[in-house]
C-alpha cells in the first residue's frame, strides 16, 4: 500500500499527469511496472513482439543438442529405431501383444512410439526449461513463456526426423496413409503440443519453487507410458471399459496416438469423437498450464 | 518542463527473510508446514524485510543518473525492478520508451555456440531484433576485435575474448532507456577504458542512461545526477557531485573498510589487501584522522604463503581527483623482504597533512616486481581540523601542509643597527 507521507523527491518536478500532457510526449511505448495483479491475462502482443527471440532459442536448442556427438542427428532416428527393435521382441515375440488391427506390430509400434517420445521429450525439456535457463531469467526480462514454449519446436525437429524411418517402414509393409490421416496429422501433432506443453508449463513453474520434480518427473513419464497405447492397442481393453474411458479422457495421447495408427496406416477409419474428447482435454490441460505458469511467473527471479 | 521518461513513485520491495535463506524448498517442507501446527506458526513469525521502501523520484530525457549506495542498500533491487526481473510488492513506475537492461554482460552466451552465432544469441535476449543485429554485425565484431575467431566455440575464447565480444553486443544496445549494472568492471585495463568511452558516447547522445555501480569515478564521469540508496530508503538526490559527496559523508570510515570482498581488483592475487582502517598516535582505531596528528594507516593483508621481495603503495586524491599524496615503500627504500602469510601492514604519517574532508585513494602491492593486488577507490580517509602547527591560527590557503620553521639571518650588506 502506497503511504500517504510518501513524497516524490526533487530529482526533477514531476508535472501534472494529465492525459493531454501525456500523449505530447509523442513515445508510442509507456510502460507501467506495478505490483502484479490477482488474475493476469496473457498479453499476446509482447509475445508477438519477442518472436524473434522465440526463434532464438528454438534454434539454440536444435543446433547445441548434437554439437560435439560423432552421430549427430542419426540419434533422433537411432532412439526410436533401437526402442522399436526391443519392444518388439519383448512385447510382441515374447509377450505376444498384437497390433489388433491386422498392421505389423513394428510399424504399428513405430508410430505410437514417434508421438510418444515428442510427448515425454518436450514434457521432460519443458519442465526443467525454467532451472535450466535460470541464469538468463535472473538477467533479463522477456515474456517468460518463451523459454517452456521454445521446447515444444525443438521436439518437432527431431519428430520429423524420426519419421523418415516411418517413411521407409511404410514402403517395406505396403501401408500407406489414407487421404484424411494425412489431413488429420497436423491436427494430432497440435494437440500433442498444447497437451505436453499445457503440463510441461504446470511442472517447470513447480520446478522453480520445488526441486522434487526433477525427480518425479521420469517416474511419471514411465507411469504414463503404461496408461497410454503405445506398445498395446486401445481394443485390448475392450474388456475394462472403465479403464478405457478414463484413458481416453484424461490422456489426450491416447486419442492422438490410436487415430494417428488409423490415419497413417488406413487400418480404421479415424474416430472423430475421441478426437474430439482428445483436443478438449488438451485445450484444457494447455490453459490449465498456461495461466498456472502466468500466475508464478512474476516471482520466478526471485526464488530460481 | 518536460515529462519525465522515468518516474518512480513509492517502489517498495519486501522480501521475506526465510523465504530469502532457503533457496529453495521441498514438498515436504511444504507439506508439513500445513499440517504441523508449529510449523505453521514459524511460518506466521517470519521477518519481513524491505529492500527497498517508499523510493520515488524521476529521471528526464537524455539525462544520465547514478545510484550509488553501500552493498545492501537496495541498488540491486531497485535495478532488478527497474528491469522488471523482479515485481515491486508495491507502487508504480512509469517508463516511457523503449528499455534495455544490462545487468551483466554476456547473458545467454552458450559455450557452444561460436562467436557469431552467440552475437544473435545474446542480441536477442537483450531485446533487439534479428534485423538490427544483423545491421549492426559489422560493428560488433570491428569493437571486440576478434573477427578471425568469429566461427569458434566460445568455449575455446580466453576469458578476455569472452569479456570483449560480450560488452560489444551490449554496446551495441540502442533502447531510449538504458539500465547497466557494473558492467565496466570487466576485461583489461585497455578495454575498460574503451568501453567507459563507449558508454559516456551513450550518455551523451541524447539518450537516458540509469547507472548503477561502486566505481565512484566511472558515475562521476558518466552520470549528470546522482541518487543516494541508504538501508532501501532514498537519501539523497540531486547533481551527482552532491550525491558522491552525500555518499561519503555517509560511509565514515568508523568501521574498518573491507576489501576482501571486492571484486574489481587486478594482479595475481599472491597477497590480497583484506582490510583498511586508520590508528591514531595511541594505536586506538579512528573514524577520522586529525590534521597535524600522528596518523597510522592499516592494511591487512592475506596472502597465499610467506611472500618474498613486496612492494606496497598507496595513494590518496581530493574531491576534484587531484592526487596529493602518494606513499610507497619503493621509494622510502623499504620494500619489505619477506611477510608473513597474513599480516598488517603499517604506513605511519607522523604529521598528518591534508585539510579536514574525504580523500580518497588507490591501493597496490608488488609482489617480486608483478603487480598481486590493485583496487582502485580502495581507501578513503576522513580528517577532521587539528591545530597543525600548535599555535591555534590556520590560515585557508593550502591544500596540502607541511611542517616547517621560519628564520632570519643577516646577508652582510646592510649596515648593522648601531
Amino acid at each position: 500500500m502506497p503511504e500517504g507521507h510518501c513524497t516524490p523527491s526533487s530529482l526533477s518536478q514531476t508535472p501534472d499527469s494529465d492525459l493531454a500532457d501525456r500523449a505530447s510526449v509523442g513515445s508510442p511505448i509507456e510502460l507501467i511496472i506495478a505490483p502484479p495483479k490477482r488474475w493476469l491475462s496473457i498479453n499476446w502482443g509482447e509475445l508477438w513482439r519477442y518472436r524473434d527471440l522465440f526463434q532464438v532459442f528454438a534454434w539454440r536448442d536444435i543446433s547445441v543438442r548434437y554439437k560435439q556427438t560423432v552421430l549427430g542427428v542419426l540419434w533422433a532416428i537411432l532412439q526410436p529405431l533401437i526402442t522399436m527393435v526391443i519392444f518388439t521382441f519383448i512385447f510382441n515375440r515374447v509377450a505376444k501383444i498384437d497390433s489388433g488391427d491386422g498392421s505389423p506390430y513394428p510399424i504399428f509400434l513405430y508410430v505410437g512410439l514417434l508421438l510418444w517420445q515428442y510427448f515425454s521429450g518436450t514434457l521432460t525439456n519443458a519442465s526443467n526449461s525454467m532451472v535450466a535457463n535460470a541464469s538468463i531469467v535472473q538477467k533479463v526480462y522477456f515474456p517468460r513463456l518463451i523459454i517452456p514454449a521454445s521446447t515444444a519446436v525443438t521436439g518437432l525437429v527431431d519428430l520429423a526426423v524420426a519419421s523418415l524411418v516411418l517413411i521407409g517402414m511404410m514402403i517395406h509393409y505396403g501401408y500407406y496413409p489414407q487421404p484424411t490421416g494425412l489431413l488429420v496429422l497436423p491436427l494430432l501433432i497440435f494437440i500433442a503440443v498444447l497437451a505436453s506443453l499445457g503440463m510441461g508449463l504446470f511442472l517447470a513453474s513447480l520446478n522453480i519453487k520445488f526441486r522434487d520434480v526433477r525427480y518425479a518427473l521420469p517416474f511419471i513419464i514411465q507411469i504414463m507410458m503404461y496408461v497410454t497405447p503405445v506398445i498395446y492397442p486401445v481394443s485390448m481393453l475392450d474388456n475394462h471399459p472403465v479403464v478405457k474411458k478414463l484413458m481416453l479422457w484424461l490422456n489426450p495421447i491416447s486419442g492422438v496416438i490410436s487415430n494417428a495408427r488409423a490415419g497413417l496406416l488406413g487400418t480404421a477409419p479415424i474416430d472423430w469423437g475421441v478426437l474430439a474428447i482428445s483436443g478438449c482435454t488438451s485445450v484444457m490441460f494447455f490453459f490449465f498450464g498456461l495461466y498456472f505458469f502466468r500466475a508464478t511467473e512474476r516471482y520466478f527471479a526471485d526464488i530460481i | 518542463m518536460a515529462i519525465p521518461i522515468i518516474e518512480i513513485q513509492c517502489i517498495g520491495k519486501r522480501y521475506r527473510i526465510g523465504a530469502a535463506k532457503e533457496k529453495y524448498l521441498s514438498l515436504r517442507d511444504e507439506v508439513a508446514k500445513w499440517l504441523s501446527p508449529a510449523a505453521r506458526r514459524a511460518k506466521a513469525a517470519e521477518k519481513e524485510f524491505w529492500a527497498l521502501k517508499d523510493v520515488s523520484f524521476s529521471v528526464e530525457p537524455g539525462e544520465a543518473v547514478g545510484i550509488i549506495g553501500r552493498n545492501g542498500a537496495g541498488k540491486s533491487t531497485l535495478l532488478k525492478i527497474l528491469s522488471q526481473i523482479t515485481p515491486p510488492t508495491e507502487g508504480t513506475i512509469t517508463m516511457r520508451g523503449r528499455v534495455g537492461s544490462l545487468l551483466e554482460v554476456g547473458t545467454g552466451f552458450h559455450p557452444e555456440l561460436t562467436g557469431r552465432e552467440n552475437i544473435y544469441m545474446n542480441g536477442a535476449i537483450l531485446g533487439m531484433s534479428r534485423k538490427e543485429i544483423a545491421r549492426k554485425f559489422d560493428d560488433i565484431v570491428l569493437f571486440a576485435e576478434m573477427k578471425q575467431f568469429l566461427d569458434t566455440p566460445v568455449k575455446r575464447y580466453s576469458s578476455g575474448m569472452y569479456v570483449r565480444l560480450a560488452f560489444a553486443v551490449a554496446a551495441h544496445l540502442e533502447p531510449e532507456i538504458l539500465i547497466v549494472d557494473e558492467v565496466l568492471a570487466v576485461g583489461d585495463a585497455e578495454f575498460q577504458k574503451k568501453c567507459l568511452g563507449k558508454m559516456r558516447e551513450v550518455a551523451k547522445g541524447g539518450r537516458t542512461v540509469v547507472f548503477v555501480s561502486h566505481n565512484m569515478a566511472a558515475v562521476a564521469v558518466l552520470c549528470s545526477r546522482g541518487i543516494v540508496l541508504d538501508e532501501g530508503r532514498l537519501s539523497y538526490a540531486g547533481t551527482i557531485a552532491g550525491a558522491t559527496q552525500h555518499y561519503h559523508r555517509r560511509t565514515k570510515v568508523l568501521a574498518p573498510t573491507c576489501l576482501s570482498e571486492r571484486k574489481d581488483r587486478l594482479g595475481t592475487g599472491q597477497l590480497r589487501f583484506a582490510e583498511f582502517w586508520c590508528e591514531d598516535a595511541d594505536g586506538r582505531r579512528i573514524a577520522s584522522a586529525v590534521l597535524g596528528k600522528k596518523a597510522t594507516l592499516c592494511f591487512a593483508y592475506q596472502a597465499k604463503s610467506r611472500i618474498q621481495n613486496v612492494s606496497v603503495a598507496f595513494n590518496l586524491r581530493d574531491q576534484s581527483g587531484t592526487i596529493l599524496v602518494n606513499c610507497n615503500t619503493a621509494d622510502t627504500g623499504t620494500d619489505y623482504a619477506t611477510v608473513p602469510p597474513s599480516g598488517i601492514l603499517k604506513c605511519v604519517l607522523p604529521v598528518f597533512p591534508l585539510r579536514p574532508g574525504i580523500y580518497h585513494g588507490a591501493l597496490y602491492a608488488k609482489v617480486n616486481g608483478e603487480v598481486a593486488d590493485w583496487l582502485q577507490e580502495a581507501i578513503s580517509v576522513d580528517v577532521v581540523e587539528g591545530d597543525f602547527y600548535g599555535t591555534g591560527k590556520l590560515s585557508s590557503q593550502g591544500a596540502v601542509l607541511v611542517p616547517h620553521t621560519w628564520t632570519v639571518m643577516t646577508d652582510g650588506r646592510m649596515p648593522p643597527e648601531v
